[in-house]
């Protein structure tokens, strides 16, 4: 059963949402039903799949326990940051291993949804380590990994923010207001996922520019270009307002994973409209843990130096975090250096300064930051390495 | 001049320092980030400065970027933290 898509989820999930609606209308927690929920929704989704429900069990304990060891070591006083290095890399380990096995087709303990279950568990270990999670119980740390609804493909959320959500309760009118929410991202989600998504995706018919490489074949391909964006764009903004519409019916608020991305002026921009959570999730447990560590210890001579080469670190490993293919290394070394270049630009040019409020200047900024989107959604795709191969090969 | 005002005179000079703009403590609730004057690499420079100059350490992820996005704020963290 895949969620989102299969009928049999939009009927279960129907019936599930009854008695969430009961408990939220009625003032009482939907947690603790909502945990039962979503164990048994996990359960459906790895029923096809009995190697990849092993691992997700695996790496489950392997995280609870890791998680258990180092708030223990932390909430002592001992915190020694060996054990938190260690608590880390079993938890990485995982998903490392699964996308080096994917290079050479084989399945090395990865399962649907390894990603984001890392990503939150990752998060709960870093902020026991920082000292801003002191208590976690065991009940909340589950819940927070195993909530069904963005558990296949995020958005990633953070779980002080989700266990304050899971304790709430409601008055009848707020419920109905959150519930109605929820049913609304549910279709529009669904329109977008299923029409929009599936129509854009009709436009994408990539090919080489061929020998007769003129006006007409470029146009061609950035025809495409700007198709596979779109219908990225649609598909997984699609998904995320259903992920974040079934999260309201059980009372969570999942944070917003898109804000008109291809509305930007500046790459920077772009990336706090564009899968948003995992773009902060990067900024904040990546870029800002590397530049901290970079300025105190005095690793380059300038601060631009370091807020570019943490951009490029930073952007890399998202695009290897998609495939260690060289699309994605490619796509992500690509942001990496245009938002080097951009900090570069906007922090030196004083043409910049001077115009960068001027109604012209935002529109040309617009134009521009549009079509390198686009480009990089090139890359994304393969449709570049279609285009240069065939350039190379000569058809 | 009392302990407090010599911190908050210290916090501003910080804060202007990695902003590069000296009239800062002119503005104490312009909000940093929207105007730009703060970004992500920025607010790590400030942490360490906090970190190293008043001994108090903000991890990345303690505070709110709303909670700690103009003078007055960084102000009130920084002092609610102050030893």
């Amino acid at each position: 059963m895949d969620f989102y898509v299969s009928p049999s989820f939009w009927f279960l999930l129907i019936a599930a949402v009854v008695p969430a609606a009961i408990l939220g209308f009625t003032g009482r927690r939907i947690r603790y039903y909502g945990l039962v929920a979503s164990v048994a929704f996990l359960l459906l989704l790895f029923s096809v799949n009995m190697i990849g429900l092993l691992y997700f069990l695996v790496f489950l304990v392997l995280a609870a326990v890791v998680t258990a060891v180092v708030m223990r070591e932390w909430s002592r006083g001992q915190q020694r940051l060996w054990v938190y290095r260690l608590g880390l890399a079993v938890v990485l380990v995982p998903l490392a291993c699964s996308k080096v096995g994917a290079v050479f087709d084989e399945n090395i303990l990865g399962f649907i949804g390894i990603s984001y279950i890392t990503f939150k568990a990752i998060q709960v270990l870093i902020e026991i380590r920082d000292g801003i999670i002191g208590r976690l119980t065991p009940f909340d740390y589950l819940y927070f990994l195993l909530f069904f609804a963005p558990f296949t493909s995020g958005p990633i959320d953070r779980s002080r923010r989700f266990t304050d959500d899971a304790a709430r309760t409601f008055s009848r009118d707020e419920y109905a207001g959150l519930l109605s929410k929820g049913i609304v991202m549910l279709l529009t989600g669904a329109v977008y996922k299923t029409i929009l998504a599936s129509v854009v995706f009709a436009a994408y018919t990539p090919e080489t520019l061929g020998l007769g490489f003129g006006a007409r074949e470029v146009v061609a391909a950035v025809k495409d270009a700007y198709a596979y964006g779109l219908y990225l764009f649609f598909d997984f903004a699609g998904y995320s307002l259903m992920a974040i519409g079934a999260g309201c019916c059980f009372g969570i608020v999942t944070p917003a994973n898109f804000k008109a991305p291809f509305l930007s002026c500046d790459i920077k921009e772009f990336w706090n409209r564009w899968h948003i959570t995992l773009s902060f999730w990067l900024r904040d447990f990546v870029f800002m843990r590397f530049t901290r560590f970079a300025i105190k210890r005095k690793l380059f001579g300038s601060r631009q130096t370091v807020a570019c080469v943490g951009y490029v670190f930073n952007m890399t490993l998202m695009g290897a975090w998609h495939g260690l293919t060289l699309d994605y290394l490619a796509y992500g070394l690509f942001h990496g250096l245009l938002l080097a270049a951009t900090d570069i630009y906007q922090k030196r040019s004083g043409f910049h300064k001077r115009y960068k409020n001027a109604a012209w200047y935002r529109v040309a900024s617009w134009v521009v930051t549009l079509n390198l989107v686009m480009f990089g959604f090139a890359l994304f795709s393969g449709q570049a390495h279609l285009i240069t191969g065939g350039l190379l090969h000569g058809y | 001049m009392d302990t407090d005002t010599q911190l908050r005179q210290d916090i501003i000079a910080l804060i202007a320092e990695v902003t590069c703009e000296d009239d800062i403590s002119e503005e104490r609730d312009l909000d940093l980030f929207e105007s730009g004057l703060l970004d992500s690499l920025a607010a790590i420079e400030l942490l360490v400065g906090i970190e190293e100059r008043f001994g108090v350490d903000i991890a990345p992820t303690a505070v709110e970027r709303e909670e700690m996005n103009t003078v007055n704020r960084i102000i009130a963290q920084i002092e609610q933290r102050y030893l």
